[in-house]
């Protein structure tokens, strides 16, 4: 048992921190969510130079052939700088899902993320689906050498970034079934797909995806025909080891600033950290703090592990107790900022939004408490 | 990063688990499985069963006869005797004045008091708090004035955990009533046959008898009694404070009181349903468990950080504060969790005798007796050795810095 991280994550963790500080600035931030776009490809070039966004591409397709481990390394960073660019949705979860899948056309587009060059995100929930993941209603059907997409995909992240978005259809069975569900690589701009583009609640972008009559080739399918589940729900449970680490981060930012804070304000002639109320709600920040630091390390050691009632054990555990975490080191610093953490000009706000985010992202915390009490009963 | 302990600590653990599963009485094992009170005799013979393996001084260091483990084999040893159905260690002996002798007494009181600390032949109590003197110890007024080669003791003690078990009481006095609080207090052993002393119950909201306080006429205490200088004794309390914290966050007692938790809600029925089925209550079981086993894993972060050396730092004060709340909120939901029959209340029923007695046989199911009594005892956790306030203010000053 320790929880000392390696040299390599710790350098890591140091060179991305050290970049996202200095390059990625409230001001730049602020400037990339009032964009149109919603992300900056100098940022994203930024981060391939780093080598970031090969982290979790195998060494056989030129990429560093990480893991969760070195992805919750560089996380909390992202956090910290509310990172717009799509590092989640393609460098961690697409990916993810590209690995699982063991195809060739995988490993082409892989090579391509690895290098920045291409930027890929799994469209995988849907209106009804909530956090359901094996819920799929859209439908691919095989004629001739093509399949034809129909469907619609629910708020999913960085939709309008990506080149290249992977889109779970049913080939066979009923909504609710875990077999029949495959996974295929579409253009963004493949005809019959049309995307209405939104900003979330933290100033990140997704959209709703509605596929009309969309032909891809059968090379197109990712993997066997009808057994994807398992590759997706792999890749959405690494991404939500790496959301856990991010608001972990968020968190820890959120705590220093709040510190801060209240040792420079003064009210009634003195600094109000001297005020033993907010002492003591500070205290119990850092308490759901440092829990919710523990539970990201399970989740990170976890996410991967092949027996899958262990891993979602230990995620369900992990995402109900860091979605309770956040929303008390959010709301909290919230309150502790006084008016100013009511204001768009203070970064306070604007983490308070991201952590607001991650608790709803891959099933709040009522839905894990949930599957928790039912994977432990058996 | 790696959650498994090494090789040789989980062959450490199998070794203890192996000890307990032999040595260990079956009926004091059913006592403590089933929340039952625990004798002083019972308490006796597991030290000294201890103390036969080489283990009675469990933190101590080989030099003084302990077992010398690291922070890491203390907290496989206290999780696993706790899961196994073994008594909690009494701390006044081997974990709080025990490291204060050896730190800070004389040769001659190691030799004197430690060896039956270890054997299990001398209990001790503690001597901290007084009417007047809780969060705030340093205000204490209990005397020890100097006449020749004695201190003579005038004052009152509270809240002595099974003092009317006590062959020792080490005490914190006041020795100089001119210098600042802090500096005028000496730390003295006390024999509690001593003339003067007298010991009266403080019955408490279980009907329990396990808290007391000890008044002091003119009690005569040998200054060879005295632990290190005069007027030192605020450093040796401090000391003793830090100690107390080891084992803090219960992890093992808690998983324990979880798995009955989980029969007792499994036996129980709702809607015709077992309970442990029901959405509400299986979301308050789910939720303490994933608040354990964050804690649990919070407790592993703090050893690995400390493996090697003794002394918890303040992170001692987030392991105090969620071990308590987790270990109060395990013994309330066992309270709800057996519906009306958490309303019967008969003293005796602490008792397994009684329990066993086929002819007084209890309303309710045998589990439901002790469970009421046992919540509102374990309110105690969140009170004692430090409240979880003052936990607070240690967190906001010590790791926070304000």
């Amino acid at each position: 048992m320790n929880f000392e991280f390696s040299d390599e994550q710790q350098q890591l963790h140091d060179t991305v921190s050290r970049y996202l500080t200095e390059q990625y600035t409230f001001e730049r931030f602020r400037a990339i969510n009032a964009s149109p776009v919603g992300w900056d490809r100098t940022a994203w070039a930024g981060l391939a130079e780093l080598g970031v966004l090969a982290l979790n591409v195998p060494t056989a397709q030129g990429g560093l052939g990480f893991g969760p481990l070195e992805t919750l390394s560089v996380m909390g960073a992202c956090g910290r700088s509310l990172l717009l660019e799509p590092f989640l949705s393609s460098a961690v979860i697409a990916t993810a899902a590209l690995r699982a899948v063991d195809d060739a056309a995988a490993a082409e587009l892989l090579t391509r993320m690895a290098s920045g060059e291409a930027i890929a995100v799994l469209a995988h929930y849907e209106p009804e689906s909530r956090f359901e993941t094996q819920w799929v209603t859209t439908r691919a059907k095989k004629a001739g050498d093509h399949y034809l997409l129909d469907g619609h995909k629910a708020v999913v992240l960085h939709a309008g970034t990506a080149d290249t978005l992977l889109i779970s259809a049913r080939i066979a069975g009923e909504p609710h079934d875990a077999k029949g569900i495959s996974l295929f690589r579409v253009p963004r701009e493949a005809q019959g797909l049309t995307l209405d583009v939104y900003p979330t609640i933290d100033g990140q972008r997704a959209a709703e995806v509605y596929l009309k009559a969309v032909q891809v080739p059968v090379g197109a399918r990712l993997g066997e025909e009808g057994a994807a589940l398992p590759a997706i729900e792999a890749a959405l449970d690494i991404g939500l080891a790496a959301l856990c680490a991010e608001a972990v981060g968020v968190m820890q930012a959120l705590l220093d600033a709040t510190v801060a804070y209240v040792q420079s304000r003064q009210q009634f002639g003195t600094a109000i950290g001297h005020f033993q109320a907010l002492q003591h709600r500070i205290a119990d920040m850092l308490i759901h703090l440092e829990q919710a630091r523990s539970m990201s390390y399970l989740a990170a050691l976890r996410c991967a592990d092949q027996n899958v009632t262990e891993r979602r054990r230990a995620l369900s555990a992990a995402k109900a107790l860091i979605g309770q975490s956040s929303r008390f080191v959010g709301q909290q610093a919230v309150q502790l900022h006084g008016g100013m953490g009511m204001t768009d000009e203070l970064i306070v706000s604007h983490w308070f939004k991201r952590l607001t985010a991650a608790q709803l992202m891959f099933g709040d915390s009522d839905t894990h408490l949930q599957r928790y009490a039912a994977l432990t009963r058996s | 990063m790696r959650l498994e302990f090494t090789e040789e600590e989980q062959a450490f653990r199998e070794e203890v688990r192996s000890f307990v599963r032999e040595k260990l009485p079956p009926a004091i094992r059913d006592k403590v499985l089933n929340g039952f009170e625990l004798t002083r005799a019972d308490h006796v013979l597991w030290q000294r069963t201890l103390h036969e393996r080489g283990w009675g001084g469990v933190g101590w260091p080989k030099a003084f006869g302990g077992p010398g483990w690291n922070s890491v084999q203390q907290y496989i040893f206290e999780e696993e005797t706790a899961l196994a159905g073994a008594p909690r260690l009494i701390p006044f002996g081997t974990k709080m004045v025990a490291p204060v002798i050896m730190a800070f007494g004389n040769a001659a009181q190691q030799q004197r008091f430690l060896p039956p600390i270890s054997a299990g032949s001398e209990w001790w109590c503690q001597g901290y708090s007084e009417p007047g003197a809780g969060s705030d110890l340093a205000s204490l007024k209990t005397r020890a004035t100097l006449e020749g080669d004695h201190y003579v003791v005038n004052g009152q003690k509270t809240w002595n955990t099974l003092g009317q078990y006590a062959d020792w009481i080490f005490c914190l006095v006041r020795t100089d009533s001119q210098a600042k609080p802090q500096s005028g207090i000496s730390f003295l052993l006390i024999d509690m046959k001593s003339p003067g002393i007298s010991v009266r119950p403080i019955m408490l909201l279980d009907g329990g008898h396990e808290v007391n306080e000890i008044w002091f006429e003119n009690v005569r205490v040998p200054v060879q009694n005295r632990i290190g200088d005069e007027n030192k004794g605020w450093t040796y309390a401090k000391f003793l404070l830090g100690h107390e914290r080891t084992n803090i966050a219960g992890i093992g007692g808690a998983k324990r009181e979880l798995a009955r938790l989980k029969r007792i809600a499994g036996s129980e029925m709702k809607n015709r349903r077992p309970l442990i089925d029901d959405p509400l209550f299986a979301a308050d079981i789910a939720q303490v468990e994933i608040d354990l086993w964050a804690l649990e894993i919070t407790n592993l972060r703090v050893l690995s950080g400390e493996r090697g050396s003794r002394t918890p730092g303040p992170e001692a004060s987030i392991l105090k504060i969620r071990g308590t709340e987790i270990a109060q909120r395990i013994s309330e939901l066992m309270m709800r969790a057996v519906g009306p029959y958490a309303l019967p209340f008969r003293r005796e029923a602490m008792e397994a005798g009684w329990q066993s007695d086929p002819a007084r046989a209890a309303p309710g199911p045998r589990y439901a007796a002790t469970l009421a009594a046992a919540y509102m005892n374990q309110r105690k956790l969140s009170i004692f050795g430090g409240t979880n306030e003052i936990q607070k203010n240690i967190i906001s000053k010590m790791i926070v810095g304000l």
